[in-house]
């Protein structure tokens, strides 16, 4: 029988803020154990909450991305559960109502194996603000767990999509755009080794061409791309293996090993949660206007849709580049400054894309970090338009300029790569070339076009590469003929 | 809705509270008085009626994100039965 698998994602973002969603504690990262956790954080009887107004604008901000519906009211419930890292016994999210409600997004599946890359949109189902647990750090006493409650308050949106992926591969897609979205609207910093941006995964298989959707298990907690990819994958097989055997699945969470690959059913509990969601009587419902909305939006950066279209009709770049280079706001940004400093678009896409993201990735290094800048890249193609340079030199000039050797011109003087444009001085050389090579003058005038460009090749390396190529042919045909 | 005894048990177990079988017989009395009353109010027709999700009828004030909080990590720990390395100690959980 032929499988189909759908997959579902929840995402947890962590909102760039200051504070904490319900409290005026600091939310930055790694300080010492419960030095940043107030009142609030701690839930001292007697304590009230009362909202972040950033934490609210990241959520409106994120619903304007995906275009999708701002709930005009909305509303904070208790989440009731036990668990030492939630000393309130209950955590403040939003249940029936939630502030940002059906929206969608556009992801790029690549090229696989047996597959051309293509499009698709995936639709978000809803997101909601709520607030993070503590850390429960196991080991350090004997017997005890010990809780830092630094992480809890802090504040979250968490972004739901409908069963819309059928591999994979689309849910890596989504999950990484996803990610590029938040940080190009500057909601979230992306940080997954530090768990600002973490995905829970809900897989099913259901046999190919039935509607009925199979009983799923729920992949928790997945902080690297390269684990969702490998946990889905080993779990669709895993479920289709056991339907096959004439198994049965039972819905349940799963962890995922990455030293093993493997994902296993966390021991299930004897009784099952119910979380006795109510609306919290601490927080009156959240109203969203039309000038808040408005507000927001008039704050909010170009989106990477928007600024690929804008990069096609503006710049005359085709589909695939524009999308490439928008694919990340650093990339876009950096692009956009090479070509404010001067340069052409169509060159100034292929060197970003390019050689400069082939160095990147070869050291690591972010585009943000890029030791050429965006004004040195521009002042670089200036001097292959202006034909200053051959593209072979430029090559050696950006070597140099990614080793901080010096800016552009300085480096083409120091390094003797100036083209040879004196058409004087290149008529000598040729005359040179046409003397010592009889032979190859010969089989030209025979009818060999090959002799030609064995010619030209020697007048190129009789001029050190410096000679103007189209110059060495114009004049190499003119002696010729 | 008609509670049993082991309803009493299993809600009481979910809420972390231990209660004996005396106190489980009266509290399936007193929660299926409260549950009569929500069906007498389920009669009334609120078709069109927004629900209320506070008595108030007030939008939520917004704070500005500004950090206002120091540390008191001291203060706190000082009455809490164990701590360690600045971590608050409960007994070992275990996912």
């Amino acid at each position: 029988m032929e499988w189909e698998v759908v997959i579902g994602l929840e995402t947890h973002t962590q909102l760039k803020t200051n504070t904490k969603i319900f409290s005026g504690a600091s939310t930055t990262y790694g300080a010492e154990p419960n030095t940043q956790a107030c009142e609030v954080s701690i839930a001292l009887p007697g304590v009230l909450p009362v909202l972040n107004k950033q934490a609210v604008e990241c959520a409106i901000q994120f619903g304007l991305a995906i275009d999708a519906e701002i709930a005009p009211r909305s509303v904070f419930a208790r989440k009731n559960y036990f668990y030492p890292d939630l000393p309130k016994g209950y955590q403040i999210s939003q249940y029936e109502l939630p502030v940002v409600g059906k929206g969608k997004l556009t992801i790029q599946v690549p090229a696989g194996k047996h597959s051309e890359a293509y499009e698709k949109t995936i639709h978000i189902t809803r997101a909601h603000l709520e607030e993070d647990a503590g850390k429960s750090v196991h080991g350090a006493v004997e017997g005890m767990s010990g809780i830092d409650l630094n992480r809890a308050g802090t504040p979250l949106l968490e972004i739901v999509t409908e069963p819309d992926m059928r591999s994979a591969a689309e849910a890596v897609a989504y999950a990484k755009k996803l990610h590029e979205l938040v940080q190009w609207i500057g909601i979230c910093d992306g940080n997954m080794q530090e768990g600002s941006f973490r995905c829970d995964v809900n897989v099913s298989v259901r046999p190919k061409g039935t509607e009925k959707l199979g009983t799923r298990r729920e992949i928790k907690n997945l902080n690297s791309f390269k684990f969702m990819q490998q946990a889905i994958e080993y779990e669709t097989q895993w479920q289709i293996d056991t339907l096959e055997d004439g198994g049965k699945i039972q819905q349940a969470t799963v962890l995922f090993n990455p030293d093993t690959g493997e994902t296993r059913a966390m021991r299930s509990k004897e009784e099952a949660n119910d979380y006795r969601y109510f609306p919290d009587p601490d927080l009156l419902p959240l109203i969203v206007t039309e000038e808040d909305k408005a507000r927001v939006k008039a704050t909010m950066p170009e989106l990477p849709e928007a600024m690929k279209a804008r990069f096609e009709a503006d710049y005359g770049l085709s589909a695939y580049d524009a999308a490439a280079l928008t694919a990340s706001r650093d990339m876009a940004d950096y692009f956009v400054a090479a070509v404010q400093a001067g340069a052409e678009a169509k060159p100034a896409a292929n060197w970003v894309m390019g050689t400069l993201s082939a160095k990147l990735n070869a050291e690591e290094k972010a585009i943000a970090d890029s030791p050429v800048s965006a004004q040195q890249l521009a002042q670089l193609l200036k001097r292959i338009q202006d034909n200053t340079i051959s593209n072979n030199a430029a090559k050696q000039v950006f070597e140099a300029l990614w080793l901080a050797e010096g800016e552009v011109d300085e480096i083409i003087a120091s390094k003797g790569l100036k083209q040879e444009s004196d058409s004087g001085a290149i008529e000598a050389i040729i005359d040179g070339v046409l003397a010592a090579n009889p032979a190859m003058v010969e089989e030209f005038k025979a009818g060999k076009e090959k002799a030609f460009n064995a010619l030209v090749g020697q007048a190129m390396k009789a001029s050190k590469g410096k000679a103007n190529p189209a110059q060495v042919n114009e004049i190499l045909k003119k002696k010729l003929t | 809705m008609a509670l049993n005894i082991e309803d009493i048990k299993r809600i009481a177990h979910l809420a972390r509270i231990e209660i004996n079988e005396q106190e489980a017989a009266s509290t399936l009395t007193k929660l299926s008085g409260i549950l009569g009353l929500i069906e007498q109010m389920q009669a009334v027709n609120t078709e069109g009626i927004v629900p209320m999700s506070h008595s108030q009828d007030l939008a939520q004030r917004l704070r500005e994100d500004v950090v206002t909080e120091v540390n008191q990590r001291e203060t706190f720990q000082a009455i809490a039965p164990m701590t360690e390395h600045g971590l608050y100690l409960v007994p070992k959980v275990i996912e």
